[in-house]
C-alpha cells in the first residue's frame, strides 16, 4: 500500500493548481499556475505508477529501516549536479548579456530576468540540493542513526525541488517581489517555509535519535544553518498579498527599514546558508577524504559561536553611505571586521587537518579540490571584511569588484567543496571501487580553478576602474566621465569575465560526465596521478 | 565516554570521541589568531567610542568625533561650491559674449558645461555629442534652431516640443500622406536626394523639383538650405537626421516624425545651461 495517500494529495494538489488557474486574479499568476498544474500532473502519474497495493514483507521492511536512507541523497546528488549545470551555463549566458547586449531576448529571456534565475539556480538550486544532500548524509553517519520521519526526507527533496521550479519559471515570467535573493512572490515563500520547517523536523529528529553521545561540528553548523535561514526566510518576505489568486504583494517593511531588513536577509544568506551549512560540509568531507583528525576541537567550538554570533549583525554594510543612520553603518563595519577571525577559523581547522598527510595533494585531486576551496574561502572572508570598510567600500560598492568577490566565495569556496564532496559521496552511494576517473577530477580541478582566477582578476580590475572612474575630477572640480562612458570601459572585462566562466563550466561539464559514467558503474582505465606515467597506455579496441 | 586517545602521526591527544571515523585533535587556538580576533574586537571597541555606534532610546550613541555622513557631505558640497563660487558667480552675472571673451571664463565655463553634458544630454547626444539617428550631432555646422551662442542657450532652455514650457521650440510639419499622391511623393523624394546624390529614377527629379518648390520651399527654402526659424532642417547637406535613402524620405513626407528634447533651465539653473551653450558652441559648429 505504498504511494497510495500521497498519489490522492498530489491529485489534489494538481486539481487546485487548475482552479488557481481557472479563478486567478493576473495573467501571470494564471500561467504560473499552468505550470505548477504541468509538474504536479506529471508528477500525480509518475507515483500512480509506482503504487503497490501487496503487503511489503515486515522482515525487509524491518532491514531497511536499519540502514541509512540513502536512496534521497543519490536523488540528491544527481540533482546538484543537475543543477550546477543549469545554474552555470545561466550564469554564462548573462554574463554574455552584459558583453554583447544583442543578446538579451525580450521579454523572457532579458537580463533583469535571466539574472535572478543564475543567482537562484546557482544558490538554492545547486548549493541548496548539495546542502540538503550532504547534510542527509553527514547527519545520519556522525549520528549512526536513519533520517528521522520517513518518506518526510522525500517531501523536504521533491518539495525543494518544486521550489525550484516556481521560483525559476516565475522569473522568467516576469514574477518577482523585487528582493534581491529573495525574488520569488508571497506563495512560492509559503512554501518553501513548509519545506524547510519539515527539513528542520528531519535533520533535528535525526540528532535526537543519534546513537553518539555527542553531537559532530559539522552538525552544529548544518543545524544553526537550517534554523537561521527558516528566521532569514520568514521574516524577509513578511508580506501582504494583494489577492490570494494573484501574484502581487507587498512589503510589510518599508522605506529604510525595508532596505536593511532585506539586507539583513541578504548577508545571512551568505553567512548562513554560503558558509555555515558549507562549513558543516568541509568538517565532515575534509577530514574523510585526509583521513586525518580535525586540527581542532577547541578552534571548532570558538570560531562556530562567534561566527555565529557575529554574521547576524553585519548586513548593514551592504547599505554604507545611504539613508540608513550612521550608528547602524558602524556596526555593521564593525562587526564584519569583528567577523574576520571567526571565518578564517573554519579555514585553519580545514587546512591545519592535512598537516600529517600534505603530501596527499599531490596524488590526490579531490583533497586538491577541498583545499583550494578552503583557501578561496579564506581569500573571500579576507576580503569581505575588508570591503566592509567604509573608505574602501566608498569606491567598492556598486562596482563589478562586489561581484567578482561574490564569485570567488561561490565559484572557489562552496562550487569546489561541493565538487569535492560529491567525488567523495558519489562512488559510496552507489557501492563502486571508485570513480570512473581520477584524472578528469584533475582536468575540472585545473579548469575551475583558472576560471576563478581569471574572473576574480578580471572583476577586481573592472571594478576598481569603474570606482576610480565613477569619481574622476578634474582640477576645476568636474567630473571627467559620463556613466556611459564607464559602462563602455568594461567591455574587454565582461569578454574576458565570460571566458572565466565558460573554463569553469567546461570542468562541471567534465565532472558531469565522470559522475554520470562512475554511477554507470564503468571505471576509466589511467595511470594512477601522482607518478610519472610508466609508458604511453597501449591502445584499447573500441567498445 | 571518552576515552585517551594519542594520534600517532602528530603526537597531539584527541578529545577522545570518535564520529563515522573522525577524530577532533586537541590542539590550543592558534595564537596569532586569538590575539588578532582580540585586536579586531579592540578595533571595534574603539570605532564605536569615535564613531556613532549604538542606539539609545531617542537616539543613538553620537560618538567622540560628533562624525555624521549628512555633515560631512554638505560641508564637500558646501566646499566644492565655495571652491568654484567667485568664477560661477561671474558666469552668472555675465553675457554669454563676454564669458567667450574672457579665457579664464571661457575654460571654466567649457569645462563645467561638458561635466553638465556627460551627466544629462550623453543618454541622447552620445558621450561624444555626435548624435544618433533621431538625435542630432552637435558637433558639425548643420544646426536645426540655430548655432548662435543665444540661439543654442534657447535650445537648451526650453527644449523643443516641450509641452511643459511655454516658450519651447515648436514647429511641425504637416503629413503630406494626406495632401499628395504616392507617385508625388516619390517625386520630391528623388529631388531632395538629386541635391546630395543619385536618385534611382532621374526622370522623377524634374517633376520632384517643381512640387518641392509648391509645397516644401516655403519652409525648407527655395535650394533647401533650410530655415532655421522654424526648424525646418536643410536638405541640402548630405546629413540626415531621421532617415536615410530614398524610401525613408518618402516615409517622413508621408507621415512625419519629430523629436523632442525636454526644457533644461527649470532642472539645471541658468548658470548651467549658460555653461551647456559655451560648450556646445565650443565643439566645431558655433556660429
Amino acid at each position: 500500500m505504498t504511494y497510495v495517500s500521497e498519489t490522492i494529495i498530489l491529485a489534489i494538489g494538481t486539481f487546485l493548481a487548475l482552479l488557481g488557474a481557472a479563478y486567478a486574479h493576473d495573467s501571470q499568476f494564471a500561467a504560473h499556475m499552468w505550470v505548477l498544474f504541468v509538474v504536479l500532473l506529471i508528477s500525480t502519474i509518475v507515483l500512480m505508477r509506482r503504487i503497490s497495493f501487496t503487503r511489503p514483507d515486515p522482515a525487509a521492511v524491518a532491514a531497511r529501516q536499519s540502514e541509512y536512507f540513502d536512496e534521497v541523497i543519490r536523488y540528491g546528488a544527481i540533482a546538484t549536479v543537475f543543477w550546477g549545470i543549469v545554474g552555470f551555463l545561466v550564469g554564462v549566458v548573462v554574463a554574455l548579456q552584459l558583453a554583447f547586449p544583442d543578446l538579451n531576448i525580450e521579454p523572457w529571456f532579458g537580463f533583469g530576468r535571466m539574472r535572478p534565475l543564475h543567482t537562484s539556480a546557482v544558490i538554492f538550486a545547486f548549493g541548496g540540493n548539495a546542502l540538503l544532500a550532504t547534510s542527509f548524509y553527514v547527519v545520519q553517519r556522525t549520528c549512526r542513526a536513519r533520517l528521522f520521519g520517513g518518506n518526510l526526507a522525500w517531501f523536504v527533496f521533491w518539495g525543494y525541488q518544486l521550489f525550484i521550479v516556481m521560483a525559476a519559471t516565475g522569473y522568467l515570467l516576469g514574477i518577482t517581489q523585487s528582493r534581491e535573493y529573495a525574488e520569488p512572490e508571497w506563495y512560492v515563500d509559503i512554501w518553501l517555509t513548509i519545506v524547510w520547517v519539515c527539513y528542520l523536523l528531519v535533520f533535528l529528529g535525526t540528532i535526537l535519535k543519534r546513537k553518539e553521545p555527542h553531537i559532530y561540528v559539522a552538525n552544529w553548523f548544518y543545524l544553526a544553518f537550517i534554523i537561521t535561514i527558516a528566521m532569514l526566510h520568514i521574516v524577509n518576505n513578511l508580506a501582504v498579498p494583494v489577492s490570494f489568486l494573484g501574484i502581487k504583494s507587498y512589503s510589510a517593511f518599508s522605506g529604510v527599514q525595508d532596505a536593511l531588513t532585506q539586507w539583513w536577509y541578504g548577508h545571512n544568506a551568505v553567512g548562513f546558508f554560503l558558509t555555515a551549512g558549507f562549513l558543516g560540509m568541509m568538517y565532515y568531507f575534509i577530514p574523510k577524504q585526509v583521513n586525518r583528525p580535525v586540527y581542532s576541537y577547541r578552534l571548532s567550538i570558538i570560531h562556530f559561536w562567534a561566527l555565529i554570533f557575529m554574521y547576524i549583525w553585519a548586513g548593514p554594510h551592504h547599505l554604507h553611505y545611504t539613508a540608513l543612520p550612521d550608528w547602524a553603518q558602524t556596526l555593521g563595519m564593525v562587526f564584519s571586521i569583528m567577523l574576520w577571525m571567526p571565518s578564517w577559523g573554519g579555514m585553519i581547522n580545514g587546512l591545519m587537518t592535512l598537516s600529517g598527510a600534505w603530501d596527499k595533494i599531490r596524488t590526490d585531486p579531490i583533497i586538491r579540490m577541498m583545499i583550494m576551496a578552503v583557501a578561496f574561502y579564506g581569500m573571500a572572508t579576507f576580503e569581505g571584511p575588508m570591503m566592509s570598510i567604509k573608505a574602501v567600500n566608498s569606491l567598492s560598492h556598486y562596482t563589478d569588484w562586489t561581484i567578482g568577490h561574490v564569485h570567488s566565495g561561490a565559484l572557489g569556496w562552496n562550487g569546489l567543496i561541493t565538487f569535492g564532496a560529491l567525488y567523495y559521496m558519489v562512488p559510496k552511494l552507489w557501492n563502486r571501487e571508485r570513480l570512473y576517473s581520477l584524472r578528469m577530477v584533475n582536468w575540472h580541478f585545473w579548469l575551475a580553478t583558472l576560471g576563478i582566477v581569471v574572473y576574480a582578476a578580471v572583476m577586481w580590475v573592472a571594478g576598481v576602474q569603474q570606482g576610480l572612474m565613477w569619481r574622476e575630477y578634474d582640477d576645476q572640480g568636474f567630473l571627467v566621465y559620463s556613466f556611459a562612458e564607464t559602462v563602455a570601459a568594461m567591455i574587454p572585462y565582461y569578454v574576458l569575465r565570460a571566458i572565466g566562466g565558460g573554463l569553469y563550466l567546461a570542468g562541471a561539464l567534465i565532472m558531469a560526465f565522470n559522475i554520470t559514467m562512475t554511477i554507470l558503474g564503468h571505471q576509466r582505465d589511467e595511470a594512477p596521478i601522482g607518478r610519472p606515467a610508466a609508458k604511453a597506455p597501449a591502445l584499447q579496441p573500441a567498445e | 565516554m571518552a576515552q585517551k586517545h594519542v594520534d600517532d602521526v602528530s603526537g597531539v591527544e584527541t578529545t577522545g570521541h570518535e564520529w563515522d571515523g573522525i577524530r577532533e585533535l586537541n590542539n590550543p587556538m592558534p595564537r596569532w589568531w586569538v590575539l588578532t580576533f582580540y585586536a579586531t574586537i579592540l578595533w571595534a571597541i574603539a570605532y564605536c567610542i569615535f564613531y556613532p555606534a549604538w542606539p539609545l532610546i531617542n537616539e543613538a550613541t553620537r560618538g567622540v568625533l560628533g562624525y555624521s555622513s549628512r555633515a560631512e557631505l554638505a560641508s564637500d558640497l558646501n566646499a566644492a561650491k565655495a571652491a568654484q563660487g567667485a568664477v560661477v558667480e561671474k558666469i552668472a552675472s555675465s553675457s554669454l559674449q563676454d564669458i567667450v571673451a574672457d579665457p579664464q571664463l571661457s575654460q571654466f565655463a567649457t569645462a563645467a558645461g561638458a561635466a553638465a553634458f556627460r551627466v544629462n544630454c550623453t543618454p541622447c547626444h552620445g558621450s561624444g555629442a555626435a548624435g544618433g539617428q533621431g538625435y542630432p550631432n552637435l558637433n558639425d555646422n548643420e544646426w536645426l534652431w540655430g548655432g548662435s551662442l543665444d540661439e543654442i542657450y534657447q535650445t537648451i532652455a526650453h527644449g523643443v516640443r516641450d509641452p511643459a514650457d511655454p516658450d519651447t521650440r515648436v514647429s511641425e510639419m504637416p503629413a503630406f500622406g494626406d495632401m499628395l499622391k504616392p507617385e508625388e511623393v516619390r517625386q520630391i523624394s528623388a529631388y531632395v536626394v538629386s541635391l546630395t546624390g543619385t536618385p534611382r529614377d532621374p526622370s522623377m527629379v524634374a517633376p520632384g523639383q517643381q512640387l518641392f518648390a509648391d509645397n516644401c520651399a516655403s519652409c525648407h527654402g527655395e535650394s533647401a538650405e533650410g530655415n532655421k526659424d522654424m526648424g525646418a532642417p536643410a536638405l541640402a547637406d548630405a546629413i540626415w537626421l531621421k532617415v536615410d535613402g530614398e524610401a525613408g524620405i518618402a516615409q517622413q513626407i508621408v507621415a512625419p516624425r519629430h523629436g523632442v528634447m525636454p526644457a533644461w533651465e527649470g532642472r539645471l539653473g541658468e548658470v548651467a545651461v549658460k555653461q551647456l551653450s559655451v560648450y556646445i558652441h565650443s565643439l566645431g559648429g558655433g556660429q
